[in-house]
């Protein structure tokens, strides 16, 4: 089990508790993260690679396969493409190339590749450590390379998984809450698909894909996006480069934000629609990232004045002149289902009957699907070959600087959720100010005792907060968590860049200056 | 492991006295993935005994070391650490006397030793100067009743021994860290017959030579000649059964292990003697140690295991080195270690010490103890044979069982079977204590008449006459002076409804009541309750509870519903408690109340 | 969905009470008892942890066996003859009810009290509950006050407060085990409480009892989630309790989905006056297996009563 870039144990811990009760029969652990986090504490093996080094390191990794014949011959033969391809251009990402590059020795990615291909069953967890990257894709895309050269794709107990960071992260991919798709994956640019959905909803549909989020903030930032209507999400405090995306959003004509409370960006809108909570004032369904659909349910009857997401975007649609007439959770749902093919099966009646089910669900009949892919498995093979991909080592876009010397890098505890709005009323006895976390030695060379309030800048912004001494970190490396961002606005200091093909920010990675704090500082 | 460490730093002593147990420590200290963490676990009693012994506790800054050392967490440190009677987690004075009040040492004046130390030093778990004492449970002095257990802490701690210890004597102790030396074990019977005994103030027990000379590696060697399958069929042809009490044929056990596919096999040596009245074991670790371990590498080659542990009670000091240092003489001179006797045989022993818990006696107990966790036992089955040490296929015997193997190989298991009973061969080592002329160990063939047995040990004190025989120890049976008839083998004893037990042959006086030893029995079981199942952990408190109400006459209600009250308990803790302590617990008060007159006979009137 | 390589398992045949039941090997003796829907009561077993069978109200009596056996861990091997209703075995099951009762606050422990009422166990049968003999958590092994034997000893002892989320109230404490197991091995691995003492004195507890949030603790709430008696209780249940405003007939429980990651834990809601006044997760979710994390478990306070406009009625 390989945990590349995620700490599960503190930001998915139910999940940990699934990969505890597997280390307890004697499952191995290996934990790739620059940090040594509390997932890590839990491994045989660590792999302190450094910040954006993943591609080297699974590079690498692959090269091993390869040059020692560990990968699977006849799986890449039968079910795979781009395998010559793949191997002429490892032919520079040797172990001993790349050790000095992803700060692993020769030896150790070696030997854990070695052990990866030789386990019966592997699996590859990885979550916003490889995603929140400027080149977050090709990240993904070597990972998937190394499950692919040994077969461990496509097979119960083996694969590679995404952990979703929230309950339906998957859901609303899945419902077509994605620029390019409608529900169930279905490309918006396939004339045959739209044409069905135009029929369905007696409207047409624009044939071009749509913005990612990045995209719109940029046309906002040019002026060619002047109305935003935000359903559930707080970018005011949650983007990277916060000061640029508030900047950016003050420049709309229009703003509209639908929540469940007053977040900051409700604060700059021009109309408020107070909704009731999708999790417990609400019926629907959300996919998590084993991909069960459940059912979420109303408990509460929520505060008075607040509505259902549903009723809201009725009465709108209504207001607009297109009334949805009576609009219920299930009959929506069997409306998407009936014309998405995965989700066939899975009627409200099944979804309570049975636990939820993973799709492909194509039918009544059908008991959910627990892994995919196992279709690499057929032979003759009767479905598209999988990619290899080329890759290659990109080091974080802001590079480290006499002035920028220290790499920030960001990420979640335990009792905190993203930007506090759900868990700011949590009387968490962990709870602890945002803190600046630097190795001691690092702390001590640079003259600042523990618990010193310090500066942090970037070339957007700056923050004050404390410094920590935490040994876990690699030397060089200052980690911040952005739970409580009215006191401590981590994300005024990262990083807008891109990945231009996923959208995703690199939040992973910022170059910053750390100074004790001026008498200028104080007084802000 | 994402352990979070108890942040109280220990002391500089106290962190080299740890340091100095587990090895030097490596730097930088990083997390342990769960089994190599869990693999350190076994050495936490060695750690807590080293930080007790240099300052006299177990401060949180060493517990918290030795958690952050053994990369476990400091509560499952502390839930163990504060299992064990010899432990203290709360400041304790440098030099303390453990001192017996058990059944064997009550009846030979540890009330009167104990009322002097409280007189001299205060209460009971108090200190005065560094100094204080305790009231122990049986310390396995018996034949030198009162005993007393003394601990000096500091940079070379004291742990020592004291028989027919007057108050006088042990203040002294205290005061100078110096106990006077026990003097060797006398055997008050005739020598010709002894086997198990051979040895026993005859060869100096110290020198390997000594036990050479002595007919000592004899077995070992046979052993190695013969093959494990011959030696299990000598063993089966002797129908040697288990001495720590239970009884259970030693071959069907040690075939059970070889037959097992699960590797590493281990072997453990019960020396946690610590049923009331008992010694006998004491006697053989002390004066025959070499014996010992010749037996435990026997059973370990016999069974396939490369590794013994003599799990030893921490109470017997002597042992202790005794032990160490003939190991270390055995491997020096190449019977034991990687090549035994250039047979290409490997074979290693080691002793672990307990910390005071009686439980720790019964095997799934001890074998937790020694996996350094509380000594709680486990559910069965699965049995050791199976799932014992580390999960492994375990070996556990007794140490008379172990020496008795001895006499097997050397004189072939049809012989040895020939004495005794046909189905109680061998001889027995009884241990007979209180109110008895010549207190000691004595080995006889089994089916000895219990009269014979006690007449050679002088019979009964000067001018007095039998009152009743506690027999196999507090978890045995009270008999009354009618039935010394009794011949000592397991299916006489069966069929009297009593048990020989672990030997303990305690002989009370006709003028002695017996009100106050059940109430010092029950308060034992209380004490040595482990705590996990509710019949034992609550049934020992509510037992001890009515034997209070009967010394003071007053019922709860009537003493017939008392009556009834007790039936219940101890059908109760007899049927449901997980392990043999709680489901003998009541024995022996059940066989008193059965045969001598306990309960006030007039009830209350309303 | 089993693992593909999982050999079939074999099935055996036994009898209880006279009524032949066939269950998988390695089943226990519970598990053959609840296909024949036999009523067994247990404390100290739970679905998702490990038996410890250290209660002892589920022994059952095994023909050819010396003692009862508990069925919670007891393997089924075929042929056995297991009586669950005989004489033996409604004594051992009252007697250990009443040992209990004698001992800890009972309160509060909805289990146990009905299994009392079903065996005709007495809690006044060794006497009216006295106080524990010294303060339990400076308790040492093998030593004790002998007492007078005119009331029962007990455990009663302040109620643990020193953090927002849970309360201990060790009185009511029987010593199941299970907090120790949801917060170690079987599901949480924090170690943070452990048994300590012997004996009557044997307790739950942190390392020299700490302070839960000096503790290694991270209040996850499993522990607090399979108490069978209410010694371990949410903050929230407690006060309602203390102010007779906890009424369970007033409750309904919703099963939704909790909000805070991928992972798609299932939140059983508890609601009284359309307030949560507690969160759960029903054993049977393969995603959870009834454990959830602090979260999860507890960061419910965006939708409590009056949250709204301002972020300060939130915050």
């Amino acid at each position: 089990m390989v945990l590349w870039g995620s700490n599960a144990r503190e930001a998915h811990p139910i999940f940990f508790h699934h990969v505890l009760k597997a280390i307890r029969r004697g499952a191995k652990l290996v934990v790739v993260d620059p940090r040594r986090t509390a997932s890590a504490a839990w491994a045989d093996t660590w792999l302190s690679v450094k910040i954006g080094a993943d591609i080297a390191l699974a590079n690498a990794m692959a090269h091993t396969l390869i040059a020692e014949g560990l990968y699977d011959k006849a799986f890449v033969e039968a079910a795979c493409e781009g395998f010559e391809a793949l191997k002429a251009h490892l032919a520079g990402y040797s172990p001993e190339a790349m050790a000095p590059v992803c700060g692993v020795d020769a030896e150790t990615i070696r030997q854990v590749a070695r052990r990866y291909a030789q386990a019966d069953r592997a699996m590859i967890c990885w979550t916003l450590g490889i995603t929140e990257h400027h080149n977050a894709v090709d990240n993904v895309l070597s990972l998937i390379n190394l499950g692919l050269l040994t077969g461990h794709v496509g097979r119960w107990g083996s694969g590679l998984n995404p952990l979703r960071g929230q309950n339906n992260v998957q859901g609303g991919g899945d419902m077509g809450a994605l620029p390019h798709k409608l529900p169930g994956f279905q490309d918006v640019e396939d004339p045959v698909v739209r044409a069905r959905y135009e029929a369905l909803w007696g409207a047409s549909i624009p044939a071009k894909k749509g913005m990612t989020l990045t995209e719109m903030f940029e046309a906002m930032g040019v002026g060619a996006l002047k109305g935003l209507y935000v359903l559930g999400e707080n970018p005011a405090q949650s983007e990277a480069d916060g000061g640029h995306a508030q900047a950016r959003l003050k420049k709309l004509d229009f703003m509209v934000v639908q929540d469940i409370v007053f977040t900051k960006t409700a604060e700059m809108a021009d109309v408020v629609l107070p909704a009731r909570a999708a999790w417990c004032e609400s019926e629907g369904t959300v996919t998590n990232s084993e991909r069960r659909v459940q059912r979420v349910r109303r408990a509460l009857t929520g505060p008075e004045g607040a509505r259902d997401d549903l009723e809201i975007l009725g009465a709108l649609a209504a207001r607009l002149g297109h009334p949805l007439g009576p609009l219920t959770a299930e009959a929506l749902w069997d409306e998407m289902r009936t014309h998405s093919p995965m989700h066939h099966g899975m009627s409200y009646a099944r979804l309570e009957a049975e636990g939820g089910l993973q799709w492909p669900c194509p039918d009544d009949a059908h008991p959910g699907t627990p892994f995919l892919h196992g279709r690499l498995w057929e032979r003759p093979l009767r479905s598209p070959r999988a990619r290899l991909s080329i890759t290659h080592d990109a080091p974080p876009v802001e590079a480290l600087t006499p002035e920028y010397p220290w790499r920030l890098t960001t990420g979640r505890r335990l009792d905190a959720y993203n930007t506090g709005v759900q868990t700011g009323p949590l009387r968490s006895p962990l709870w602890r100010e945002t803190t600046v976390d630097m190795h001691p030695d690092d702390a001590a060379g640079a003259g600042f005792a523990d618990r010193t309030p310090v500066t942090v800048r970037s070339r957007r912004g700056a923050v004050v907060a404390p410094v920590r001494y935490d040994p876990s970190l690699p030397r060089g490396v200052v980690f911040m968590t952005f739970h409580d961002p009215d006191a401590v606005d981590t994300n005024t200091l990262t990083i807008d860049v891109t990945d231009p093909r996923s959208g995703t920010a690199e939040f992973k990675a910022a170059a910053v200056a750390i100074a004790a704090l001026s008498h200028s500082d104080a007084a802000e | 492991m994402d352990l979070r460490p108890l942040r109280d730093a220990p002391s500089p002593e106290e962190r080299d006295a740890i340091d100095a147990a587990l090895g030097a420590p490596a730097a930088p200290p990083t997390p342990l993935a769960l089994g190599a963490a869990e693999a350190l676990r076994p050495q936490l009693l060695s750690a807590l005994h080293a930080a007790q012994s240099r300052v006299g506790w177990v401060s949180r800054g060493a517990l918290g070391y030795i958690a952050e050392r053994l990369h476990m967490p400091p509560a499952e440190a502390y839930g163990v650490a504060s299992f064990y009677a010899l432990f203290s987690l709360t400041p304790r004075a440098e030099r303390v006397a453990h001192v017996c009040d058990d059944v064997a040492c009550k009846a030979r004046g540890a009330d009167a030793l104990a009322a002097a130390l409280e007189a001299a030093l205060g209460p009971a778990g108090e200190s005065t100067q560094g100094i204080g004492w305790h009231r122990s449970p049986c310390l396995g002095l018996c034949d030198r009743a009162p005993g007393v257990l003394v601990q000096c802490a500091g940079a070379t701690p004291l742990e020592a021994a004291l028989g027919e210890a007057r108050p006088d004597v042990v203040l002294e102790a205290l005061r100078r860290r110096e106990v006077p030396a026990e003097p060797p074990t006398v055997i008050h019977q005739p020598r010709e017959g002894l086997r198990l005994l051979q040895r026993v103030g005859v060869a100096d027990p110290t020198q390997l030579d000594a036990y050479r000379a002595h007919g000592g590696f004899l077995a070992l060697r046979r052993a190695l000649t013969l093959g494990p399958a011959a030696v299990v069929r000598e063993l089966s042809d002797s129908k040697l059964a288990g001495r720590g009490g239970a009884a259970f044929p030693t071959a069907r056990k040690w075939q059970a292990v070889a037959a097992q596919p699960a590797r590493p096999h281990y072997v453990v040596c019960n020396a946690d003697e610590s049923e009331p009245g008992t010694f006998k074991d004491r006697v053989l670790l002390e004066d025959d140690p070499f014996a010992v371990i010749e037996a435990v590498a026997i059973a370990a080659f016999a069974v396939g295991a490369e590794e013994g542990i003599v799990y030893l009670r921490a109470e017997y000091p002597r042992a202790y080195t005794r032990l160490t240092e003939a190991i270390a003489q055995c491997e020096a001179r190449g019977y034991l270690g990687d090549n035994v006797l250039g047979r290409g045989v490997r074979l290693r022993v080691r002793v672990a010490r307990g910390a005071g818990a009686y439980i720790c006696g019964e095997e799934t107990a001890l074998l937790n103890s020694l996996e350094g966790k509380r000594g709680e036992p486990r559910s069965k089955p699965p049995f050791p044979v199976e799932v014992g040490y580390l999960g492994k296929p375990t070996a556990m015997n007794n140490v008379e069982t172990l020496v008795a193997v001895l006499e097997i190989l050397r004189e072939g298991g049809e012989a040895f079977a020939r004495r005794g009973t046909p189905q109680s061969t061998g001889t027995k080592l009884f241990c007979l204590s209180g109110h008895i002329a010549r207190p000691g160990v004595y080995e006889v063939p089994f089916g000895t008449k219990l009269s014979a047995l006690v007449a050679l040990a002088g019979g009964v004190t000067a001018g007095r006459r039998v009152g009743a025989v506690l027999l196999g120890g507090a978890a045995g049976v009270f008999i009354g002076p009618d039935e010394l008839d009794l011949a000592l083998s397991l299916e006489d004893a069966r069929a009297a409804g009593a048990t020989l037990g672990s030997g303990v042959v305690m002989v009370l006086d006709d003028t002695t009541p017996l009100l106050p030893y059940l109430r010092r029995m029950a308060a034992f079981f209380r004490d040595e309750s482990c705590g996990q199942c509710v019949p034992c952990r609550v049934g020992t408190v509510r037992v001890e509870e009515l034997l209070s109400r009967v010394a003071r006459k007053k019922p709860l209600d009537s003493w017939a519903a008392e009556t009834e009250r007790l039936e219940a308990l101890a059908q109760t803790m007899c049927d449901a408690s997980i392990c043999g302590l709680g489901q003998t617990a009541t024995s022996a008060l059940s066989s008193a109340l059965a045969r001598f007159e306990i309960l006030p006979k007039d009830e209350p009137s309303p | 969905m089993r693992l593909e390589d999982a050999p079939p398992r074999r099935r055996i045949t036994l009898t209880v009470d006279d009524r032949e039941v066939t269950v998988a090997e390695g089943s226990t003796l519970l598990d053959a008892l609840k296909q024949l829907a036999v009523d067994t009561p247990t404390l100290c077993w739970a679905e998702n942890l490990t038996p410890v069978n250290v209660c002892r109200v589920c022994v059952v009596e095994l023909e050819g066996a010396r003692t009862l056996v508990p069925s919670c861990s007891r393997k089924a091997e075929a042929g056995m003859k297991i009586r669950t209703d005989s004489e033996r075995v409604r004594t051992s099951r009252r007697t250990v009810l009443e040992l209990l009762a004698s001992t800890v606050d009972t309160s509060a422990a909805a289990s146990l009290q009905a299994f009392s009422a079903r065996y005709g166990a007495d809690p006044q049968r060794y006497g009216a509950q006295g106080a524990p003999h010294g303060p339990r958590d400076a308790a040492r092994p093998g030593h004790h006050a002998v007492t007078s034997g005119a009331e029962a000893e007990g455990v009663a002892q302040p109620v643990k407060v020193d953090n927002d989320l849970y309360v201990r109230d060790y009185a009511k404490c029987i010593l199941c085990f299970k907090c120790v197991e949801a917060c170690g091995t079987d599901a949480q691995a924090t170690f943070a409480i452990a048994v300590a003492g012997r004996g009557f004195e044997a307790r739950i507890s942190t390392e020299f009892d700490v302070a839960l949030p000096e503790s290694a603790c991270v209040y996850c709430g499993n522990c607090v989630g399979v108490c069978p008696t209410g010694a371990l209780m949410f903050t929230q249940e407690h006060s309602l309790r203390a102010e007779g405003q906890w009424r369970p007939e007033a409750q309904h429980e919703t099963d939704t989905v909790c909000p805070y990651c991928g992972v798609g834990c299932v939140l059983r809601l508890h609601v009284q006056d359309d307030t949560i006044v507690k969160v759960s997760s029903p054993v049977e979710s393969t995603v959870t297996h009834g454990n959830l994390c602090v979260k999860g478990r507890f960061g419910f306070g965006h939708v409590v009563k009056l949250r709204r406009n301002k972020r300060e009625a939130v915050g």
